[in-house]
């Protein structure tokens, strides 16, 4: 029989193993690091189609993250798509020209939106809205218009 | 005819009596938390014997399982040529069900199995007879400590399980085939979500901790006091916790992941 003390020993250590391995899933297995609700300030922009873009979409500038999509929301009046993202603070010199535009990463990859700096004075602050954007690329469309335009030479010849 | 229908009736009523007899087992385990504050030192060594006992298995399996899936996620992954999301194929597959399902196998088998055989001898040897007569409940006194030992240990072990996984996926990955390393953790965290992923599999755990002992304790207490009886009671905790897992699992994963 061990003694009392090595079993209160052996406990502690697989207790403290647990909470280390809690802590490794939460730095570097999953995304707890890079999380930064609260911080930061809301923009929102509107779309004709958002394609596939999510909630926690990236929000990226020159390829860069520097936040998130929080919402994304229906406008009844305007037939759009309202969507809210969330920049982190530190990044506080963005004009309020700015284009908003829907990349896929990759040709199988998620769709962010990428921000294209314009050259107004004016930076945009929380509630700003960005009026400039560009909608997701659909390929069933791209494939369509190419049909289209295909078929439109083939009548003029 | 009527026979075999009263037969079957039989049956569904011994079953849904053993099934009545298990919630009010557990009501009166829950219920002995009150014996059980005053006395931390029973839960330490009964969370040894359930818990660190068990760790080894845990580990070495996790290890394995992990480098299994750094192997055949490759395999797959290198075919679309996405090696770059094997850490999210491993981490994700990790986190969310192999953690969770795996480690409430393996403490059904090592753990669940010898609480109930050591519960099914006392009551043979009639240790809880005398515990009884000398007027110390044998429900909060044996049952309780070992119910939250297992309740605590659960969870403990899954997470140690995927982390040590995660590690063998990486060691494979990298370390063998040649996956980017900055790619493999930097892809894994884009993907795997502390709350989505990771809690979610914490509650399985939890749950599944929970079930696996409940049902090995109530196993023990609830068996023939005779050495077959202790026998079959120990083969009924395993297929039972085995079901109960899988089921549970199929349950929990609809609730949470599907939309």
């Amino acid at each position: 029989m061990m003694k009392i003390r090595q079993v209160e020993i052996a406990v502690g250590a697989f207790m403290a193993a647990g909470l280390i391995a809690l802590f490794f899933l939460a730095m570097q297995v999953s995304n707890l690091s890079a999380f930064t609700t609260g911080e930061g300030y809301e923009v929102s922009a509107r779309f004709d189609n958002i394609g596939g873009l999510k909630v926690r979409s990236p929000v990226a500038m020159a390829g860069v993250r520097l936040g998130r999509v929080v919402g994304i929301r229906y406008d009844q009046s305007s037939y759009e798509a309202l969507v809210t993202m969330r920049i982190e603070s530190q990044y506080d010199q963005i004009p309020d020209d700015t284009f908003a535009k829907i990349y896929t990463s990759g040709l199988l990859g998620e769709q962010y939106i990428g921000l294209d700096p314009g050259g107004s004075e004016e930076m945009l602050a929380d509630g700003g809205e960005i009026t400039m954007t560009q909608s997701a690329l659909v390929l069933e469309e791209i494939v369509g218009q190419f049909l289209f335009s295909k078929a439109e030479e083939k009548g003029l010849e | 005819m009527l026979d075999a229908l009263a037969r079957f009736g039989r049956h569904g009523m011994v079953a849904l009596e053993r099934f009545g007899r298990a919630h009010l087992l557990f009501l009166q385990i829950v219920a002995g938390i009150t014996s059980l504050l005053p006395r931390p030192g029973l839960l330490v060594t009964q969370t040894y014997s359930v818990g660190v006992r068990t760790l080894v298995i845990v580990t070495v399996s996790g290890l394995f399982v992990g480098m299994v899936l750094g192997l055949q996620g490759y395999y797959v992954l290198s075919q679309f040529a996405a090696e770059d999301s094997l850490g999210v194929m491993v981490a994700a597959s990790l986190v969310r069900e192999l953690g969770p399902v795996v480690t409430a196998l393996l403490f059904a088998g090592r753990a669940g199995s010898a609480l109930t055989a050591e519960i099914g001898l006392m009551k043979a040897t009639e240790q809880l007879s005398g515990l009884e007569m000398m007027a110390v409940d044998p429900v909060r006194r044996i049952l309780t400590p070992r119910f939250f030992a297992g309740l605590i240990s659960m969870p403990v072990l899954a997470a140690l399980f995927s982390a040590i996984g995660a590690l063998g996926g990486y060691f494979v990955g990298v370390g063998l085939l040649g996956v980017d390393d900055g790619a493999f953790w930097s892809q894994m965290q884009a993907k795997i979500d502390w709350n989505e992923d990771v809690i979610n599999g914490v509650i399985k755990s939890l749950v599944f901790g929970l079930v696996c002992t409940w049902i090995a304790l109530f196993q023990g207490y609830d068996s023939v006091p005779t050495s077959e009886g202790v026998s079959r009671a120990t083969t009924r905790t395993v297929v039972h916790s085995a079901l109960a897992v899988l089921v549970l699992d199929f349950v929990l994963t609809a609730m949470m992941f599907g939309e």
